[in-house]
């Protein structure tokens, strides 16, 4: 049965290698539903943060041909379980409408959203939360007419475990640097 | 203080350092650069490479293929940029599925152009990414030192595999402080996985416990020079053995647990035998599709033991009970240690009615026909006699490849080298030239099919220049003969463009210069064997083969390997 997946992705900050990363979805047709990039808390590492539907054979095999690329350092995958997540969103909404219509501040404050600026024309709004959270507060204010632009990022999370597996990865592989050669 | 140099010259010495012998390339706008320093140091007191001026660049992959599948060394290929590069990439995706460490460094145009559509401007890299192992633009002169250094490492170590090296005009002419580097670790790359202990503990119970074990010897036991480990571990528990059409060299041919070639054309009894098996032990192959036949059905009786480098291999087609992650050199003898000396006479004997039904119905018909024209199978067996076992063998791809795979004897480790996962026709004429480079002091023979032979048949330009002494056979059948073969069987006879006109060979080889003979009759077969090989130098030996030679047994695609049939209903 397909659930949700969310793999990370440790990565040399090499030019290149997010195409590599998305070549290995491509090659398989699984879609990437989200997709999150930046610069890791490890200097010199990059953390890729992707989200598909699939099967878990599936996300076995695409684990394993992304670590296979040279310049990745570790890929593990995970499921909504395992793992702290959060997006972020933003929505600009009309100030008139707002004004006009009470039940826009209504439904703001019942979803926990908050206002950045307000002027005549828009205001700007910030949503951080799951997936629903976010949908539910776009859906709630686009049934208003409210919502003039929205944008939403890719999911980004971080793992429950006890132990940094990128830090034991890098500590074990640094212990095996004069071994390796043959 | 070291003087500064061109970083074409860099490339010059960073090739050297890696103990570069010979360069298969071809010269162009964007790596002129590179050949001017290459001018020096192929020839006079700098001399350190022999450069082989291909005809194509797809032959210069190929060359460099077979010169490393012979010799175990990097092969190394060097071309212009846009076209030239393009040129490489069947013979990159070729290396990839095949493991073939190559390194091919192409010209690029200078980095300040890139991205405008540039003349001759291709984005390699870009291209390259998703059929290679690593490749790499080397934009300024201070990288070159240790991106040829990682591009060797990354090529030759682990699973080998090829390499791009995108090498823009720019870093080409820079000047720059050359220090020499020696790349042999990269932190986020594992070529060499730790062995996991309990699973060669639980292996070797396994195969001490079984009483149907089979073994399926893959081209990895080949890269990974472990082919005595391979035979003490065979002959400790007595496990009959087949090959792989990659790995038929791994194992002695003539070794008597040595039970054949697996797959859609292998042997009988093997592939049955898969189906029959307790426990089967699955060594540096991959589980093609070639090999499983349909998954569904595929060895589902047997617990599996996969020993693979790659960790990607594990699970990838047929699941493994136990799998042992880990270079074969290393992982062989930790079982080997741990196994009981095993006697497996009776089930090995159990493969001896199906192998001499094989041999009644498809051998002996195939190579010692007496009537009607020429088989492939007689023209392969004539000439594997006649060798005595010593020469290397390349194909071409489709029934040539087939025929020649299964009736050609491999005494000799690194004796195979054909086209497997990519299937290249054209692969042939050009790997047989790198081989005579790779394995100078062994016969080359190359079979080719009428199709294959045309496909990279500018190569003769090569054979021609360098004289190198490939025995070619071109076995002539005026058709493009696998696909007009499944055309009859599975697609209502409709030979749909499969039969070719073919051009006066004897014209062309005397345009090039190279000795000719065409065999027509059986009874002048061995004869004309015989002249070629004691020809010095290149031959082209043509022989007419019967049209609608079919090459069997065979496991239609798709179809249980139990399903192999031994002949096709006309």
């Amino acid at each position: 049965m397909p659930s949700l997946y969310t793999i990370l992705v440790y990565s040399e900050n090499i030019a290149g290698v997010l195409n590599q990363i998305t070549a290995v979805f491509t090659r398989r047709q699984v879609n990437i539903e989200s997709l999150n990039v930046c610069a890791s808390s490890t200097p010199g590492v990059h953390k890729y943060t992707i989200t598909c539907y699939c099967t878990e054979e599936m996300v076995m095999m695409l684990k394993k041909q992304i670590e296979k690329r040279i310049d990745v350092l570790q890929a593990r995958y995970y499921r909504d379980e395992d793992i702290f997540m959060l997006e972020s969103s933003l929505l600009k909404i009309s100030t008139s409408t707002m004004l006009k219509n009470q039940e826009v501040c209504r439904i703001l404050r019942h979803h926990g959203a908050r206002i950045v600026e307000v002027n005549p024309t828009y205001t700007a709004v910030e949503k951080t939360g799951t997936t629903e959270d976010i949908l539910g507060l776009f859906e709630d204010l686009n049934q208003m007419g409210a919502v003039r632009q929205f944008a939403r990022s890719g999911r980004i999370c971080i793992t429950r475990d006890t132990r940094e597996q990128l830090d034991e990865y890098l500590e074990e592989r640094e212990k095996g640097r004069d071994k390796e050669s043959k | 203080m070291e003087q500064q140099i061109t970083g074409s010259e860099a490339l010059m010495r960073s090739l050297s350092a890696e103990g570069v012998k010979t360069i298969f390339g071809y010269p162009g706008g964007s790596i002129m650069p590179v050949y001017d320093a290459l001018y020096d140091y192929t020839r006079g007191e700098k001399k350190a490479f022999d450069h082989i001026l291909v005809r194509h660049e797809q032959g210069a992959t190929h060359a460099a293929e077979g010169y490393a599948r012979v010799s175990g060394e990097v092969g190394v290929c060097i071309v212009t940029s846009g076209p030239g590069a393009t040129n490489t990439l069947t013979g990159v995706a070729d290396a990839m599925l095949d493991s073939t460490p190559i390194v091919v460094i192409a010209g690029q145009v200078p980095i300040s152009a890139l991205g405008t559509d540039f003349f001759q401007e291709v984005d390699l890299v870009g291209v390259a990414q998703p059929i290679c192992k690593w490749s790499y633009q080397i934009r300024h002169a201070e990288d070159i030192a240790w991106a040829v250094s990682r591009a060797f490492y990354i090529a030759r170590s682990g699973r080998p595999g090829p390499v791009v090296l995108d090498f823009p005009k720019n870093a080409q002419t820079e000047l720059v402080d050359y220090q020499p580097q020696k790349v042999d670790f990269v932190r986020s790359y594992q070529p060499y996985p730790k062995l996991d202990l309990t699973a060669i503990q639980e292996a070797a119970d396994l195969i001490n416990n079984a009483i149907k074990p089979l073994a399926l010897v893959g081209q990895g036991v080949e890269l990974g020079n472990a082919q005595e480990e391979l035979l003490t571990f065979l002959e400790k528990a007595d496990i009959p053995a087949g090959r792989t059409m990659l790995g038929l060299s791994a194992l002695p041919s003539t070794h008597p647990l040595n039970v054949g070639m697996l797959g859609m054309h292998g042997n009988y009894a093997v592939n049955l035998k898969e189906q029959e098996c307790d426990v089967l032990i699955a060594i540096g192959m991959r589980f093609s599709d070639r090999v499983t036949g349909s998954l569904k059905t595929y060895a589902k009786q047997a617990k599996v033991i996969h020993l693979d480098i790659d960790m990607s291999e594990i699970n990838k087609n047929v699941k493994a009970d136990i799998p042992i992650v880990g270079d074969c050199k290393e992982s062989l003898p930790a079982i080997t240690a741990l196994l009981k000396k095993g006697d497996h006479g009776e089930w090995r004997d159990s493969f001896k009615p199906l192998d001499e039904k094989e041999r009644a119905k498809v051998i002996e018909p195939a190579i010692h026909p007496t009537a009607g024209p020429l088989l492939m199978g007689e023209v392969v067996n004539a000439v594997a006699e006649a060798t005595q076992g010593d020469a290397v063998l390349v194909t071409d791809v489709g029934q040539n490849q087939l025929f020649a795979t299964r009736y050609f004897r491999y005494p000799k480790h690194r004796s195979i080298c054909t086209s497997g996962g990519l299937g290249t026709m054209g692969f042939g004429m050009p790997a047989a030239i790198g081989a005579t480079f790779g394995a100078p002091g062994r016969t080359v023979v190359c079979f080719m099919g009428d199709g294959g032979f045309q496909m990279c048949i500018e190569e003769l330009g090569t054979i021609m220049e360098h004289q190198a002494p490939v025995k070619m056979i071109l076995m002539n059948n005026n058709y493009l003969g696998n696909v007009r073969q499944w055309q009859d069987m599975f697609w209502h006879k409709r030979k749909s463009f499969t039969r070719m006109m073919n051009p006066c060979y004897e014209l062309i080889a005397q345009g090039y210069g190279i000795p000719y003979a065409a065999v027509t009759d059986r009874k002048d077969l061995a004869a004309a064997v015989g002249k070629m090989l004691a020809t010095k130098g290149p031959y082209i030996l043509e022989c007419a083969i019967l049209e609608d030679d079919d090459v069997l047994p065979m496991t239609p695609p798709g179809q249980s390997i139990n399903d192999m049939m031994l002949e096709l209903k006309k």
